[in-house]
């Protein structure tokens, strides 16, 4: 097929204007492949450090976790990229959990009526948003001290 | 040769009986998910503190070790069944494709593996001293 040039072409996905109920479906695919791969694999990490003994555990801890006073320059670069990786990854679970519940719901055939549909996206998204906010800032008073 | 086109070899042979299934899975594995990882945060948070022996004597109970187990079979069979419809979705050469997909295949029975030996193992052994 050859396109004239100059003609209307489709609408892309680059030039569409976003609406939450576009933003809701591209962020379910995203947070679970973050999910499946970073939570995924600290989880395995942490699972195994707990099976690994007092040792394993410990490095765990100073990589992961908090490296404390007389962390190496690498613990806490390490210990940084953790912090954001583990906002992304929590973030990521609300946010699976909240548009999960909402497919659950579109998948018996009900909120389909624009609005509705509509309104429920930016829930998932409101209450996503909070929940990670709520476990940061606990995290942060009450485990390392940020 | 077949000339017929692609639509005109597949009219009248029924569906292939199996559409259903992954769908019905993927919401299944959706629900027990749900479930498991509620029970995780809360079992974690009714811990007294993270040290390594309180974890480890934690997990090696049996009321523990089993729905961890079945959480890690339930999350990686839906990452198995959710990033298939990825790929399926956004890598369109074929070979990418299989390779891509046999690598998913690997990672998440490699990954349930790992974690559920590990949990056995510190479940049948005992939480090392």
């Amino acid at each position: 097929m050859t396109q004239k040039a100059g003609r209307p072409l489709a609408p892309h996905l680059q030039i569409y204007r976003w609406s939450p109920q576009m933003a809701i479906s591209i962020f379910h695919r995203a947070t679970g492949f973050i999910l499946a791969t970073a939570g995924m694999l600290t989880l395995l990490w942490w699972l195994s450090a707990i099976g690994g003994g007092a040792e394993s555990y410990a490095s765990f801890q100073k990589y992961v976790v908090s490296a404390g006073v007389g962390a190496t320059g690498l613990q806490t670069a390490s210990n940084w990229f953790f912090r954001l990786v583990a906002l992304a990854v929590t973030f990521s679970f609300f946010q699976h959990v909240c548009s999960g519940l909402r497919h659950l719901v579109l998948d018996i055939g009900a909120g389909y009526e624009l609005k509705t549909n509509r309104t429920w996206a930016v829930a998932a998204f409101v209450a996503a948003f909070f929940a990670t906010a709520l476990v940061a800032l606990l995290v942060a008073s009450r485990f390392i001290g940020v | 040769m077949d000339s017929r086109t692609y639509i005109g070899r597949v009219r009248g042979l029924g569906s292939a009986k199996h559409g259903g299934g992954h769908w019905i899975s993927q919401r299944m594995t959706a629900v027990s998910n749900l479930l498991l990882t509620t029970w995780l945060v809360t079992s974690l948070l009714i811990l007294p503190n993270f040290d390594q022996a309180t974890l480890a004597q934690w997990l090696s109970q049996p009321t523990v070790a089993v729905p961890m187990i079945l959480m890690l079979v339930s999350i990686f069979w839906h990452i198995r069944l959710g990033l298939q419809v990825l790929i399926e979705d956004y890598v369109h050469d074929n070979s990418l494709k299989f390779g891509a997909i046999a690598f998913l295949n690997f990672y998440v029975v490699g990954g349930a593996a790992f974690g559920i030996f590990t949990v056995a193992k510190l479940a049948f052994t005992g939480a090392p001293a």
